[in-house]
């Protein structure tokens, strides 16, 4: 695996998506190519800090009109 | 935590208002966020959310539980949000989807075919040294990406959704969800380091 390749195959790495040899050549890949293991962290700091983001939010007049459609809907 | 999806159900059909608010609370700016992807403007994102949550209102008394209630509430979302996409002449062709072609890094980044190990980094990515700006340079980066994209990375990576979620919400396959989540995060983590390059 050349870290060409190595680099395409990250998320399916992560996802636990590819098939056994080729998850082999990847372990093997990693454990001896210190450039890829810098990918790899970087790629996952990535996503770690994607999850980090502020949420955005509903208005509060949204949320008190949706409030007072449930509130009022018909219901037997 | 939310409670489990019976309970949230039968909180919403028997009128409970506190249950009702913790969902719209819990799930609404992830709803923004996914419908930010198929209409122009923010707000008109908010008018989708909020035809979904009248639409859930509505319809929970017959929703069937053959998915999640998350997934199906997320359903509704994404038809309300292409129909408006549509109007607003803005569609993305998720069913026809061609997989964006080409390689995530730069190719000059490798060694040519001549070199005694073609397809190696020329030169290792340079160590991050990450200050405040950090969070910052990712939430711009995820706001350039490709429409598709964008949605699969920040279902996934910014809400926190499950693969298999994101391809019923989205009705894609899971190969398609992680090639567009695999191009997603690597021209985040491109943008990331042009930028640190940049100022260094
Ligand atoms: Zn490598």
């Amino acid at each position: 695996m050349t870290c060409e390749e190595f680099v395409e195959l990250v998320t399916a790495f992560l996802e636990g998506a590819l098939d056994e040899e080729t998850e082999r050549d990847f372990v093997a890949h990693l454990a001896e190519c210190p450039g890829c293991e810098r990918y790899l962290d970087q790629f996952r700091i990535t996503i770690a800090e994607l999850g980090e983001l502020p949420p955005e939010t509903l208005s509060g007049d949204t949320r008190d009109r949706l409030l007072e459609a449930f509130r009022n809907f018909p219901r037997a | 935590m939310l409670p489990a999806d019976d309970v949230l159900v039968a909180g919403l059909r028997s009128g409970d208002e506190a249950t009702f608010a913790r969902l719209l609370d819990s799930w609404s700016a992830s709803m923004l966020r996914l419908a930010r992807s198929f209409v122009s403007t923010d707000a008109s994102a908010e008018e989708v959310v909020q035809d979904t949550w009248l639409a859930v209102i509505r319809g929970v008394g017959g929703f069937q539980g053959a998915s999640s209630l998350r997934t199906w509430v997320y359903r509704i979302l994404v038809n309300t949000a292409k129909k408006r996409g549509v109007k607003e002449k803005r569609t993305v062709p998720w069913t026809s989807l061609e997989p964006d072609g080409g390689p995530t890094v730069d190719p000059d980044r490798f060694r040519g075919p001549d070199d005694a190990y073609p397809g190696h980094w020329q030169e290792f990515p340079e160590p991050w040294v990450l200050g405040d700006e950090f969070r910052h340079v990712v939430a711009r980066a995820l706001d350039e990406l490709p429409e598709r994209q964008r949605v699969v990375v920040t279902l996934r990576d910014v809400d926190g959704h499950t693969s298999d979620e994101v391809c019923a919400m989205l009705e894609i396959s899971a190969a398609n969800q992680r090639v567009l989540l695999h191009r997603g995060r690597a021209a985040v983590r491109a943008h990331v380091e042009k930028y640190l390059g940049g100022a260094a």
